[in-house]
């Protein structure tokens, strides 16, 4: 039971599916556990998608889903769901390290948010999943432990700054995993490495436990293998949460019934002015996205987005500021690491010099300057008005649009190193993801067949405020016109 | 500065502009201000006394362990948000309608600098939309002190210096942290440059405690820092521009408020009249030695890179429920001494009422009234006897009104009265009627005192024509020879009333 051929043999390869044969008791959770477990064992050296596997406390995990089947309790909608967990989300115990060296050693006294919902609802996580420190990239090369490669290409980026756990799940480790966006940091790696991942409404899922890049702009999702199972899992981790003041106070989205209901009479928006740049390969995957939605029933609408253009700046302000005072708490005073030094300045200083990497220091110097007086009028507050303006464009947008389509990532995955020395380069990789974290709207990357060197491509869809349903209608509709065309991957 | 020129002034005041600092002799009680004006205002950080802490379920305790009442949001743990206290919201709000504010939409900003007791590296606090706003505060003489916003804010934990001098962190061998202080909710009351006096502050501060302590919000006590209280001094000439200003930090009671306010207003005069500028700086007030010393300038000032906090929402309490908190208010100190005033006669900011007021025995004065005795009395007697009782005396107002009746009534003279209360007092309750008794303070009416007087006239012809020929001196004599044969049971007031009718 525990070889490869087993995920594409007895054991399902959806979240759905395992959930419902765990239910059912005709698959057992531990088995499930340990098919990935093997997966994983075979194919981690070549990806390095995890900082750590936490293998024993999954068992016992597994062991406790397979308990409640037996003993008739339920085990929760996720069953038996091995799951991946990107590593700057707070787990009781267990080391949690953003990439930085600066936590290093530290171990949470409590669960994020998050993670008390997927246990709750019987999911089994297996690890903590590399990223660009705290958060900061667009390619897991930022990172402190290293590079997380592309599974469909291990000469290339994986993405980021979700990479491993994007990489998790196209490598097969677990059908599902969870990230972070702040900026299209799923749906960048998602499409790079040919998954689904959602970015959804700000405030939907709570970010108690999720340690903050920028907290204005963060919120977790989902990856997987298909449109359903990031329904599934939305459904069990999103929901108002009292230690989360940002968090929308409603029910947890409801989504998996809306994947049927097809797109016929929705007006979808093609952007008339959005920035260019993207590879030939790309667009003509947006334009067969089109197409396929066309020819589905939807309407295609032109909408313009005049302000669209200096989102990536605003981000670059907005985003470094913030993290410049969420980060300035790794100090040395109370956990992690601590460099000592003759004075308390002196180790502050000696601290963050051999804690943190070059991007997170970049960062922290942009975000400091932004902030600083007299340059707070230019900067930060300037930033703060293309924001709202930004809102704005979209405000308009969705008045005659339902939802708006467009690539996730300019290009496909680059090869690793390729931009690690320029940062401008590496920045303008979100530059069709960042307009929805700087408007909290939500925002998904279905994988939409291949570009250049037969790598995936991903399609952005974007939704107003707590449009998942709709964004979610249109994903699945993409997905069916995929395999209709008999090209999934 | 180039050179450290010591200068000696006239008025014995040494100046050693190397430190910026002047020696005044500690205060000598002669407060001069030379023809300046003291311009001074008070910002006030009182803890407030909530359950839990200001964006935690920890609890807000004092002199427990260090290190027990913390969380991850305490800590500032990756990861961990702030949830906004609601009941500290509501003391919030009770502070700022005492004071007279306008409760109005506000936000919380994070406030940058690194400091090892500060978690976060960032304090949270109210920046350019506080929850209060323009208000005042009346001082017992009827002057009003504006109050320009009073906020919500977090306070950090505390550090111990271990080795080194003066229990500063520089030089010192380690450090210890408590974090048990880190989160609990402050209201920072922000007063105006209204303040003229030393005594003008003392009084603004007292008054301020004394309402914090009325509606609830905190014990309000400076010396366990649970109030703290910063001074911004500076001096001018009568209708000039206001002057370059100094705060003055680590004043930790009333009495130490006054005097560095003083000192300070000296120390600025001093190097006004030799010609030198004030530089606008952080001063530390050094109680040992009276005099205020260079904490940090302007320059070193950090840059507190304010902005919106992004964990929180605007906080936007809706009329109904200011309108609730402004009903539950209790009487505020100022109402309490108006109506002992007018209950009493005497005057609202006496010695008496101010005592009494402050003391919080006003309602137990009022009941005394209530008793059937007279208000006038028992406010005498109780801010005489009662300083050890606090806010609910252990003697039933009953047996005080008894007491008092039987004085008023003339059963007891005032030197038996107190006789008898002092028992009382002792006992925590008591009849007066049995205590005088029991003590033979038998009362003596007025016939049996008219034969005494009687007596002693027909004894003391000589004094009593004397005082019939408006001697006044002469009366000490007859009155001292009527209570010796009256054994003391004489009324005093009585007898000099006897005398007086006999006069004719």
């Amino acid at each position: 039971m525990t070889t490869h051929a087993n995920i594409q043999g007895n054991i399902p390869t959806t979240a759905a599916a395992i959930a419902e044969g765990v239910r059912s008791g005709a698959l057992k959770a531990v088995d499930v556990l340990e098919a990935h477990l093997a997966q994983i064992a075979a194919r981690e050296g070549d990806i390095h998608a995890f900082n750590l596997v936490t293998a024993d406390e999954a068992r016992a995990a597994a062991a406790r889903v397979d308990a409640d089947v037996a003993a008739g309790r339920d085990p929760g909608v996720l069953a038996g769901v091995p799951i991946a967990l990107k590593d700057n989300m707070c787990t009781r115990g267990i080391p949690t390290t953003c990439s930085s060296k600066i936590l290093e050693g530290w171990r949470p006294p409590y669960d994020a948010t998050v993670v008390q919902r997927l246990a709750a609802a019987g999911a089994v996580a297996i690890g903590k999943t590399n990223l660009d420190e705290f958060a900061m990239g667009s390619s897991t090369e930022n990172s402190a432990f290293g590079v997380t490669f592309n599974p469909r290409d291990i000469s290339r980026v994986s993405g980021g700054s979700s990479g491993g756990s994007a990489a998790a799940v196209a490598a097969g480790f677990s059908p599902v995993s969870i990230g972070s966006d702040t900026g299209g940091s799923i749906r960048q790696p998602a499409a790079l490495c040919g998954v689904v991942g959602v970015k959804p409404t700000y405030g939907t899922v709570s970010r108690y436990g999720l340690v903050a890049y920028a907290s204005s702009l963060d919120q977790m999702g989902p990856f997987s293998t298909d449109v359903r199972d990031s329904a599934l899992v939305l459904e069990a981790i999103s929901g108002h949460d009292p230690m989360d003041s940002t968090s929308i106070p409603q029910a947890p989205l409801s989504l998996q019934h809306v994947l049927s209901q097809g797109v016929e009479g929705l007006r979808v928006g093609r952007i008339t002015d959005m920035p260019s740049g993207a590879d030939p390969d790309v667009t003509a995957r947006l334009e067969a996205a089109f197409d396929a939605l066309k020819a589905a029933g939807a309407t295609i609408v032109d909408v313009e987005m005049p302000s669209m253009k200096y989102a990536l700046t605003a981000y670059y302000l907005i985003a470094p500021a913030e993290a410049s005072s969420n980060l300035a708490r790794y100090d040395g005073v109370r956990y992690g690491l601590r460099v000592n030094a003759t004075d308390t300045n002196a180790m502050y200083s000696a601290t963050r010099t051999a804690g943190f990497g070059e991007e997170v220091k970049r960062r922290i110097m942009l975000g400091t300057y932004a902030l600083s007086a007299g340059y707070y009028d230019a900067y930060y507050g300037k930033a703060l008005k293309v924001r709202r303006l930004i809102s704005d464009d979209f405000a308009r947008a969705y008045t005659k649009a339902d939802v708006l389509l467009t690539p996730t990532s300019p290009i496909v995955a680059f090869p690793v190193g390729e931009k690690s020395d320029d940062p401008l380069a590496m920045y303008l990789c979100d530059i069709y993801t960042i307009p929805t974290n700087l408007a909290g709207h939500p925002a998904m990357s279905v994988p939409f067949g291949t570009g250049a060197h037969g790598l995936p491509v991903g399609v952005q869809i974007l939704a107003p405020t707590l449009g998942e349903q709709v964004m979610f209608k249109v994903a699945a509709s993409l997905e069916r016109s995929m395999i209709a065309a008999g090209g999934a991957q | 500065m180039t050179t450290a020129d010591s200068k000696t002034q006239d008025s014995g005041i040494q100046y050693d502009m190397s430190k910026n600092e002047i020696k005044v002799a500690p205060n000598d009680g002669s407060y001069l201000l030379d023809g300046y004006e003291l311009v001074c205002g008070l910002e006030v950080h009182v803890e407030l006394a909530t359950a839990t802490k200001l964006f935690s379920a920890s609890a807000n305790r004092f002199g427990d362990d260090p290190n027990t009442h913390i969380d991850p949001v305490t800590l500032g743990l990756p990861g961990a948000l702030p949830v906004l206290n609601r009941q500290a919201v509501e003391l919030a709000m009770r502070i700022g309608l005492a004071l007279n504010c306008k409760v109005q939409p506000s936000t919380f900003h994070r406030k940058n600098y690194f400091y090892p007791d500060m978690p976060k590296a960032y304090q949270i606090s109210q920046y350019d939309q506080p929850i209060n706003v323009d208000g005042w505060l009346e001082l017992p003489g009827g002057k009003s002190i504006g109050v320009e916003r009073a906020h919500l804010e977090e306070d950090t934990g505390k550090s111990t210096h271990i080795g080194g001098t003066g229990g500063r962190i520089h030089g010192s061998d380690y450090s210890l942290i408590d974090f048990n202080r880190a989160g609990v909710p402050l209201v920072e009351i922000v007063g105006r440059p209204d303040i003229a006096s030393p005594e003008e502050a003392r009084q603004y501060v007292t008054e301020l405690r004394q309402i914090l302590v009325a509606v609830g919000a905190s014990d309000a006590k400076m010396e366990e820092g649970s109030m703290r209280c910063d001074a911004n001094v500076s001096v001018r000439k009568p209708g000039s521009p206001l002057g370059i200003r100094c705060e003055i930090k680590n004043v930790n009671s009333v009495r130490s408020l006054g005097r560095a306010i003083e000192y300070e207003a000296r120390r600025q005069i001093v190097l006004l009249e030799a010609g030198e500028k004030i530089r606008q700086e952080t001063r530390h007030w050094d109680e040992t030695d009276g005099r205020t010393h260079t904490l940090r300038s302007k320059e070193d000032a950090d840059d507190y890179r304010y902005f919106l906090e992004p964990d929180l929402v605007p906080l936007n309490p809706d009329q109904a429920w200011i309108d609730a908190v402004r009903a539950a208010l209790p009487m505020l100190p100022r109402e309490r001494r108006l109506r002992l005033s007018q209950a009493t006669g005497a005057p609202a900011d006496g010695e008496a009422i101010m005592v009494v007021v402050e003391r919080g025995q006003d309602d137990y004065v009022m009941s005394v009234g209530e008793a059937g005795a007279d208000v006038a009395r028992a406010l005498v007697h109780v801010k005489e006897a009662f300083a050890e009782q606090g806010a609910s005396p252990t003697v039933p107002a009953a047996d005080l009104a008894q007491m008092i009746i039987m004085e008023t009534g003339g059963k007891l003279t005032s030197t038996q009265a107190k006789t008898v209360l002092a028992e009382i007092v002792a006992n925590g309750g008591g009849d007066a009627v049995a205590i005088a008794a029991a003590k033979g303070f038998e009362a003596m009416d007025n016939s049996a005192l008219e034969a005494i007087v009687d007596q002693v006239i027909a004894e003391q012809a000589e004094a009593w024509s004397k005082y019939c020929g408006g001697e006044q001196k002469a009366m000490g004599a007859l009155v001292g020879a009527i209570m010796k044969a009256s054994q003391g049971k004489a009324d005093g007031k009585a007898v000099t009333a006897l005398l007086l009718a006999k006069k004719g």
